[in-house]
């Protein structure tokens, strides 16, 4: 199991090594993802729903408001 | 609050979102297929040329694939914020396809995605192929699920709306799943994915061929994408044709729209090409187009499959129709106007906790509740999309796959004849089609989402209850960001593939 383990390890260590366009790719995956996932969704996607309302009967009850006014 | 700018720029912002994601996921769809295809040539035939091919395409396909990697869970974010009443009503229904295309497709994408590229000499032959294959189904399922999500939006079946949880809550998941309108959704969706990854690698291979350099390659490539997207193309408007008839039976107001269709009738012709009247309105009596060429009779074969039958117009379904049994959208507003009332009435005997007023309201409720939807518009017009945008994005699409279809034949035919070389003009067609591809896509886009307004579900939620209370300027200012985020990712794409193509096939 440890040597399998091993295996797999080294297989995605050389993989990464060899990469040649594949370096650059993560460089921009690394940006976006900051981007996406800090920038983005913590100060300009909050989930509504869930920040504003500690239960779902709660929430339930405010999307009902919202869809019968 | 500006309730209309609101709900005018969150749509720009979903819509901006999921055409920039549209411009890569079409090309991973088909070229891994593609691949894989060259692959298997390759571990069948052992000549370490079609290795090179497959790798060239393999690289290509990476870089859209790391670009495009996320693009869509932007999407998800705007759910949680924009569209917080549609998330929490749909809930239900999109959790389980969601977590299911998360779950299944995507780790299975995933996982086999690196045996894919780091895996060449590491494991045999055979499995690295199989790898290569369960890139591409993996990739395919994901597809499935978001459609299966989509689909019920375009047709709301299996479910039944909790008016204690404000929900719609699936009561059968083989219902959501098997939904006509998904399947067919599904199967023209990946279809027109597959055009678009062979047209890719087509107009690539064609530009080898006018630069005069790697032509073996690119030849051999040409000879496999154009195969492929020929069958590809045959099976599209099969499919295009199936997805139309599902249009035709649930969502008439989006055919009439497709068509410009307000006058209907028996026997209705389908119009090729036209130019539509600029002002006209419902029931005005002034002509549909300016100009038109039609095909007798191929609307109410194609649409019910009955040359026959009776082809409902805007008209119709905005003033109603008698002899045809076609209730006056009037009718259906009146109809929704009461299953509202009943609910906000159930509410409000819940809360005082009158159990005969509440049972009453929801008796009332339960038998006008498939016209809730239509008690939150204003205007009977108000259940017709934008007639412009849905009767040319249609069009366009449609004429762009017959293009495809005959640009795909004929380079195939001039490949297996051995002329390809010689015949620039089609070079030059093909490499130009690689744009026109992405055009296609984006405007069958628009012909469902634009073709459903105004609803986010179709008769139930109309887009502007939907949405969140926000500010609009909270939204500019993201769908801004956006622009300027998805732009920036796309010309990194587009720079870094143009760097790689100019390498070559030697450089794989």
């Amino acid at each position: 199991m440890q040597e399998l383990c091993k295996k797999v390890f080294r297989f995605y260590v050389e993989g990464f090594q060899n990469m040649k366009v594949g370096k650059k790719l993560w460089a921009i995956l690394a940006i976006k993802f900051f981007i996406f996932f800090i920038v983005l969704k913590i100060f300009f996607f909050p989930d509504i729903l869930q920040t504003k309302f500690s239960n779902d009967h709660e929430r339930a009850n405010y999307v009902m408001e919202n869809i019968t006014q | 609050m500006d309730n209309s700018l609101l709900v005018d720029l969150s749509r720009s912002q979903f819509a901006l979102t999921a055409m920039y994601h549209w411009l890569f996921v079409p090309l991973t769809l088909g070229l891994s297929f593609i691949i894989a295809f060259m692959e298997t040539i390759y571990v069948k035939t052992g000549n370490p040329e079609w290795k090179k091919i497959t790798k060239f395409w393999m690289t290509l396909f990476g870089i859209n694939f790391a670009i495009g990697l996320a693009t869509g869970i932007i999407m998800e974010f705007e759910f949680g914020t924009n569209w917080s009443n549609y998330s929490w009503i749909v809930g239900d229904i999109f959790g389980a396809p969601l977590a299911i295309e998360g779950i299944m497709a995507f780790f299975m994408e995933s996982t086999f995605f690196a045996v894919m590229f780091f895996g060449w000499n590491k494991v045999s032959k055979k499995a690295h192929l199989l790898s290569t294959w369960l890139v591409a189904i993996g990739s395919n399922l994901s597809a499935l699920w978001i459609l299966v999500a989509n689909g019920w939006m375009q047709y709301p079946t299996g479910m039944k709306f909790n008016v204690d949880t404000a929900r719609f809550e699936m009561e059968s998941f083989f219902d959501v799943l098997f939904n006509p309108v998904a399947v067919s959704k599904f199967l023209h969706t990946v279809s027109s994915g597959y055009v678009m990854g062979s047209l890719f690698v087509i107009g690539i291979s064609s530009w080898y061929l006018l630069k005069k350099r790697d032509t073996v390659f690119a030849k051999r490539s040409i000879i496999v994408a154009a195969s492929f997207g020929l069958l590809a193309s045959i099976f599209l408007i099969s499919t295009g044709d199936e997805s139309a008839h599902q249009v035709a039976l649930k969502q008439p107001t989006k055919l009439a729209a497709m068509e410009g269709l307000y006058d209907g009738s028996k026997r209705q012709g389908i119009v090729a090409i036209g130019q539509l009247t600029s002002g006209k309105e419902i029931g005005d009596n002034k002509d549909d187009f300016v100009w038109s060429v039609q095909i007798p009779y191929a609307l109410s074969f194609l649409g019910f499959r009955n040359i026959d039958a009776f082809v409902p117009g805007m008209d119709d379904l905005v003033l109603g129709n008698k002899k045809m049994n076609i209730e006056p959208a009037s009718d259906m507003l009146a109809k929704g106007k009461i299953a509202l009332k009943s609910l906000r009435d159930y509410k409000n005997a819940q809360k005082v906790n009158d159990a005969e007023k509440s049972q009453a309201s929801l008796k009332t409720f339960r038998m006008y509740e498939k016209y809730l939807g239509y008690g939150y518009l204003k205007n009977p017009v108000d259940i017709i999309p934008p007639v412009g945008l849905t009767f040319y994005s249609f069009h366009i699409m449609v004429g762009l796959g017959t293009w495809f279809l005959i640009l795909f034949f004929f380079m195939l035919y001039y490949s297996m004849i051995g002329k390809i070389e010689d015949k620039r003009l089609f070079q030059k067609l093909a490499l130009w089609s690689i744009p026109l591809g992405y055009l296609a896509g984006e405007v069958g886009w628009i012909v469902a989402e634009v073709g459903r307004q105004p609803w986010a579900i179709q008769g139930m939620l109309p887009t502007q209850v939907a949405t969140s209370h926000l500010t609009s300027n909270s939204v500019a200012v993201t769908l801004v960001l956006f622009a300027v985020l998805f732009t920036g990712l796309l010309i990194a794409e587009i720079k870094i593939m143009l760097s790689q193509i100019k390498l070559g096939f030697k450089g794989a």
